[in-house]
């Protein structure tokens, strides 16, 4: 998360205005470091000395500080030793020492002079000049004695507790802490297991107080929920009334959570942490597309984390969005190939349905694509239907919108299916008209993927219409029941791709588990479908099918597979 | 039996309200007026003052297990507050609290204000009430007590006995 | 013989004195107010012009008068740190949370003469161009807010407060506002957010700094009750007169509580630095003495917070000669005048100014154990060092007392105390830390022996014994 000291310029953009700077020291390296950084809300603000430290590539223990949260200075873990300009106050200028170089002041406790006095990096700005000792003797000191403090009361039980391994409580005594406690009193109690809300269990004992759960749930979810009751040091953590902390953001408190003293009921107690394999994916959910981690385990996944992405969802996500991942280890999940009723190969299917698909007339094959399929299978299925003068279009998916990151189209990928002119301007038009050429007898073929359109206007009597009803999906629906060929599909956490979100972020899926029995991810079985209706090729690697893609596709001109990072570019909409 | 604010105190509040360019200041005049009203601050009174302050009763639950003025039960019609702190020390006033709890059967060990079971009666300790000049001193319901001596602690507590 | 040199409390205890504004008027009430607003603007000798606001400003300054309330920091400059061009309301609240331990001389302005503080305030929001002041007075003071209140409405009716004040122009309207009963909200940016209606959480500085950001993240200055009294009077005397009051660097006069071991326990206005604390403890007419029988033992000397004084300490004090020189010369300790800088030099500070008295029979250790108590009971929590910390020393002095000590728990207590000062967000933190600090360094012995008495009792399976307030003999088993 380390800022670089200067931020490197966006490789087209025109020359950003010339960053200015001011020069410290940290740990006794010179930096030149920009006067301002940006606030939790993205303002310019002037650069703290934990902001400075990390331009220099030294990460300063903190609990309560966060990036994208309002200062709060109360856990002390990030005070530091620190020295200024020494100024002659007549000329305002800086007193030099016999080599030409500043003399510096260090912060002494004016009460005190012979005691370093620390200050917090997090809340303090830096001045010109300012020597930061984020490692002298003096720091490490009030860095232990702050771990001492915040340990006496706490319970010593990592062993079952479910933050091990993402604790900075543990992480920062293992490494800045002291050998013993020199604590001989007896501990604090405070209430444990307490059901905050419905998705989240509090445990006090294990809270430090750093207030990071209240200040995101008022200054970012909007809802002044939590607070602390009690005082001193029988501070607790606590909403009005247990069970009430209920908005679609308090998840995000258990990511923010320092220590383990917030837990996510859906993930509590199911594993230790460094068992999980971690993978970059997408939330499906809306078209906002959050960044996520999919924490997977021999094939099952066990959790989805916000991925940090300020062009899209910051480090947050919804608590609909993280919980929704569940269906994709249903055991009815559609894991068989078949024709008629029949089990078959993928070979035999694709080949079915290809010599079929070639000998249909223009016109008589209708497509309805999912914006949940991938924007590389939607390229793919549009070929297909160029080739099969096919009408297509894709199943709107309306919701409401929030304040914060839910969009009202609940489809991630919606503008995949316009740039790839599956659906239009509105998407939705053109499913009537398909309904209305199925009774009328002129289409004769459906290709369907990923919708149940049985709930979309196109009943089970119309699909009974029907010559051919090619069916791709992941669960078992009224559509799938009927289909004559019926090729199970991936979830998106089982397969490589991009959506393209309401806003335009192009963003890329990477594959996280694999999918159950014989179920593929629909673009390796659409590029053999595709192949044998059109003749096309060259697209036998996800990395090839993209640059196929983006050379054809004129919003995405100039783009690469390989020029796409883990956070995705911004493409014109 | 549901709660309600008569429609003077109401009056009285909103009145405290306009000293304030912004409602939330109003919160601890509103508690102690609710207070001394009801005898104590029920979560009622909490999501009272919360609506009317355009708050979350969370932000009034915060302030109500903050300052130790502010009691979630009723408390004894008399309430006894003897200083405990050091300069009334000297002066004896844990004895006096002593003799508070041991005339009224309260347990003198113990941390927390205490009520006697006929509700006339809450003897606590609290932290220097800024009189230590004539320590030991008793705030005794609102009026102060200085100087309290055994014989005045009698009188405090044959006084109680007939409010 | 040292004398009370009584300006703020002259009227005090007079027979027939009465807290109305009738009563007040009559002694000269709101004749700083009429004069100050009155008063034409000064051409400085640059041809810079002052306001008559700016005048005051300038007065409070040059009266040398420095706040009442505990730090000591210069009134005039802190009124000079006010940011008046951000556009925003300048708020002024005066600080009558009178919570300091020892401390009981803001209560006897307020409750017998409110005017005198009305008028100050008055007169300092005028300086500063505040429309709207606060009273923030503790919870416990359910007379003292009702006084006030009357007597607010008093000033009211006769158009010193309000609207157009006394055909100026000017408004202003102040009202009050009572704590509930936490310590911290002494400290002036734990009053901010307590007025709020908020928890007490003192704020971190930087940023927020009074002067800048506030009450409601505007310029606000906060003011001890005495300071604000003191104003009246610069007003009425004139700065210079003032400024002669007292000694250099510590002007005026100052209103000190005596407490503890001595026979004439109360409060008694000095000229600062004029009286020393030997005068104040034994003078009869001050302190008046220890009991029979009782020799001194300890002074706390600037309210609870501030660090203990060893009978028979010398310090070493910087003094101006005759000749003009600075030199170091030795002061015993009952001969420390009682001022601002001269207690910063031995070591402690005049705080709040309230004197404690400990004689020779009280136990230092059970002394800590109560002083301890109220910091753990009275931290906010906000920060790590503090909300552990000053439980962690409780714990620590309560087992010394009740009779678990160990030979060790004198560093013990020095360890914690010492990660506690300088590391928080407020200085409740030196606060808490001070009192210990100075305790077990002043009166190791008695620590010491403690900790080894219980060790030794201990082992004999002497059960625990509890020692429950100061008022017992220390006692050894
Ligand atoms: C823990 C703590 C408690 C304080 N309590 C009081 C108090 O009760 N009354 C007071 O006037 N100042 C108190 N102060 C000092 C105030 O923060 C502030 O400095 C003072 O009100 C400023 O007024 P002055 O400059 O007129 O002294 C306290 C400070 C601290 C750190
Ligand atoms: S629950 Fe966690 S996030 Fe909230 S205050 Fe406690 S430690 Fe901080
Ligand atoms: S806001 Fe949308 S994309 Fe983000 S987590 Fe929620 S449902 Fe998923
Ligand atoms: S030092 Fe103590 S009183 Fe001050 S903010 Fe920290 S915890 Fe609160
Ligand atoms: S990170 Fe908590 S005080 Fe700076
Ligand atoms: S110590 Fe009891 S009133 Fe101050």
């Amino acid at each position: 998360m380390s800022a670089p000291a200067i931020p490197a310029p966006a490789p087209a953009a025109p020359a950003p205005p010339p960053v200015e700077t001011l020069t410290v020291k940290v740990n006794g390296k010179t930096l030149q470091v920009p006067k301002t950084h940006p606030d939790w809300q993205g303002k310019p603000q002037p650069t703290t000395m934990l902001q400075a430290a990390r331009c220099g590539g030294v990460d300063i223990p903190h609990y309560c500080y966060h990036d994208k949260l309002p200062i709060a200075g109360n856990c002390r873990m990030c005070l530091v030793e620190f020295g200024t300009l020494m100024m002659d106050p007549a000329t305002r200028k800086p007193i030099l020492n016999e080599d030409g170089t500043p003399k510096i002041s260090k912060s002494v406790l004016p009460y005190e002079p012979g005691t370093p006095r620390g200050a917090i990096s997090c809340a303090t700005p830096i001045s010109p000049g300012m020597e930061i000792y984020a490692d002298s003797p003096a720091t490490k000191q009030m860095r232990e004695s702050v771990l001492e403090s915040l340990l006496i009361n706490h319970p010593l039980d990592c062993t079952i507790c479910d933050q091990a391994g993402e604790c900075k409580l543990q992480e920062y005594s293992v490494e800045h802490g002291q050998a013993g406690s020199h604590f001989v009193e007896a501990k604090v109690h405070k209430p444990k297991a307490v059901d905050l809300g419905p998705r989240i269990v509090l445990d006090d004992e294990r809270c430090i107080l750093c207030t990071r759960c209240i200040r995101f749930t008022k200054d970012i979810a909007g809802d002044d929920a939590l607070g602390i009751v009690n005082r001193g040091s029988y501070n607790t953590i606590s909403a009005f009334q247990t069970g009430k902390f209920d908005n679609n953001y308090t998840l995000n408190t258990v990511d923010l959570c320092p220590v383990g003293a917030l837990t996510s009921k859906d993930f509590r107690f199911k594993m230790r942490v460094w068992f999980l394999k971690e993978t970059k994916s997408l939330c499906t959910g809306c078209g906002t597309g959050c960044n996520i981690t999919v924490g997977s385990r021999e094939g099952i996944i066990h959790r989805y984390e916000p991925r940090e992405n300020d062009a899209v969802n910051g480090p947050w996500m919804c608590d609909t969005g993280r919980l929704n991942y569940k269906w994709i280890g249903r055991p009815d999940r559609l894991t068989e190939v078949r024709v008629n009723g029949q089990k078959v190969t993928w070979a035999t299917a694709v080949k079915d349905i290809g010599s079929r698909l070639i000998r249909a007339s223009s016109g008589s094959v209708a497509l309805i694509a999912s914006a949940r399929q991938t924007t590389e299978e939607l390229f793919l299925l549009k070929s297909l239907a160029t080739r099969l003068g096919a009408v297509t279009d894709s199943v709107p998916r309306e919701g409401e919108a929030d304040h914060l990151l839910v969009n009202a189209d609940r489809n991630p990928n919606t503008n995949g299916t316009r740039l790839t002119g599956i659906a239009f301007t509105e998407a939705g038009m053109q499913l009537p008209l398909i309904a209305a050429g199925i009774e009328a007898g002129t289409i004769r073929t459906l290709i369907v993927f990923g919708e149940d359109v049985t709930k979309h206007g196109i009943g089970p009597e119309l699909l009974a219409k029907l010559e051919m009803l090619v069916v791709s999906d992941i669960l078992p629906n009224a559509t799938t029941a009927v289909a004559t060929h019926l090729l199970p599909g991936a979830s998106h956490a089982e397969k490589r791709g991009t959506f393209i979100s309401v806003k335009g972020r192009l963003q890329k899926l990477t594959k996280a588990v694999e999918s159950p029995g014989d179920a593929r991810a629909e673009w390796e079985f659409l590029h053999e479908l595709v192949h044998d209706v059109t003749g096309r090729n060259g697209f036998t690697s996800i990395e090839g099918l993209f640059n196929l893609m983006a050379r054809e596709t004129p919003a995405f001109a100039g783009l690469e597979w390989a020029n796409i990072g883990d956070k995705g570019v911004d493409v014109k909409i | 039996m549901s709660f309600s604010v008569p429609s003077s105190l109401e009056a009285e509040l909103d009145e405290l309200t306009t000293h304030y360019p912004v409602k939330r200041s109003a919160s601890l005049m509103f508690l102690h007026a609710l207070q001394e009203h009801f005898g104590y601050i029920s979560k009622e009174a909490m999501e009272w003052t919360a609506a009317k302050l355009e708050l979350q009763p969370i932000n009034v639950f915060e302030l109500v297990t903050f300052y130790p003025m502010f009691r979630q039960e009723p408390l004894g019609k008399t309430h006894i507050k003897v200083c405990r702190t050091l300069s009334c020390a000297l002066q004896g006033s844990a004895e006096l609290r002593e003799q508070f709890c041991n005339r009224l059967g309260l347990d003198s060990h113990a941390h927390t204000a205490q009520t006697t079971p006929d509700g006339k009666f809450t003897v606590e300790f609290v932290e220097c009430l800024a009189s230590c000049g004539t320590a030991p001193v008793v705030l005794v319901n609102e009026s102060l007590h200085q100087t309290v001596s055994p014989a005045a602690a009698e009188e405090i507590l044959r006084k109680g006995n007939l409010a | 013989m040292a004398e009370q040199f009584k300006l703020i409390t002259k009227h005090l205890d007079e027979p027939g004195f009465s807290p109305d504004i009738e009563c007040y008027l009559r002694h000269g009430g709101y004749a700083a107010l009429r004069k100050a607003v009155a008063s034409p603007s000064r051409e400085l000798a640059d041809g810079k012009k002052l306001s008559p606001q700016e005048v005051l400003r300038e007065d409070v300054k040059a009266s040398g008068l420095r706040g009442r309330g505990g730090a000591g920091f210069s009134a005039g400059l802190k009124w000079s740190f006010v940011d008046r061009r951000s556009g925003k309301p300048i708020y002024l609240i005066c600080n009558a949370d009178e919570s300091e331990p020892g401390t009981f001389k803001d209560r006897q302005i307020i409750h017998r003469d409110p005017h005198q503080l009305i008028e100050g305030m008055i007169l300092s929001c005028w300086a500063n161009d505040v429309k709207l002041a606060y009273i923030y007075i503790r919870g416990e003071m359910p007379e003292g807010a009702r006084l006030l209140n009357v007597a607010l409405k008093e000033v009211r009716s006769k158009g010193f407060l309000g609207k157009n004040i006394l055909g100026t122009g000017y408004d202003l309207e102040i009202h009050v506002h009572r704590g509930a009963g936490a310590y911290i909200c002494g400290e002036e940016t734990g009053l901010i957010e307590s007025l709020e209606g908020k928890r007490a959480y003192p704020r971190i500085k930087p940023p927020y700094f009074p002067a800048i950001l506030g009450l409601y993240m505007c310029p606000t200055i906060v003011n001890n009750v005495e300071t604000l009294c003191h104003v009246t009077h610069i007003v009425n005397m004139g700065a210079a007169e003032y400024a002669k009051l007292g000694t250099p660097n510590n002007t005026g006069t100052r209103i000190v509580s005596l407490s503890g071991d001595i026979n004439r326990p109360g409060y008694y206005e000095i000229e600062v630095g004029k009286v020393t604390l030997g005068q104040l403890i034994h003078d009869s007419n001050f302190g008046g003495g220890l009991k029979p029988g009782r020799s001194l033992k300890a002074i706390i000397p600037g309210g609870s917070s501030s660090k203990v004084l060893k009978a028979g300490e010398v310090f070493k004090l910087n003094r101006k000669g005759p000749d003009g020189q600075m030199s170091k010369v030795d002061v015993p300790v009952l001969d420390l005048p009682y001022d601002f800088d001269s207690l910063q030099q031995a070591g402690t500070m005049s705080g709040s100014s309230a004197v404690i008295v400990l004689d020779d029979s009280r136990s230092m250790v059970v002394t800590l154990g109560n002083l301890s108590e109220f910091y753990a009971h009275e931290s906010c929590g906000q920060c790590t060092p503090c909300r552990e910390g000053a439980l962690w020393l409780a714990k620590a002095t309560h087992r010394l007392t009740h009779g678990e000590g160990r030979k060790e728990d004198t560093s013990y207590l020095a360890h914690i105390a010492q990660n506690i000062q300088g590391r928080t967000i407020c200085a409740f933190g030196e606060a808490a830390a001070w009192p210990v600090l100075s305790f077990v360094k002043k009166f190791k012995d008695e620590f010491d022996a403690q900790g080894a008495a219980d060790e030794a009792a201990r082992a004999n399976g002497i059960p625990p014994t509890h020692r429950p307030s100061p008022v017992v003999t220390l006692n050894l088993h």
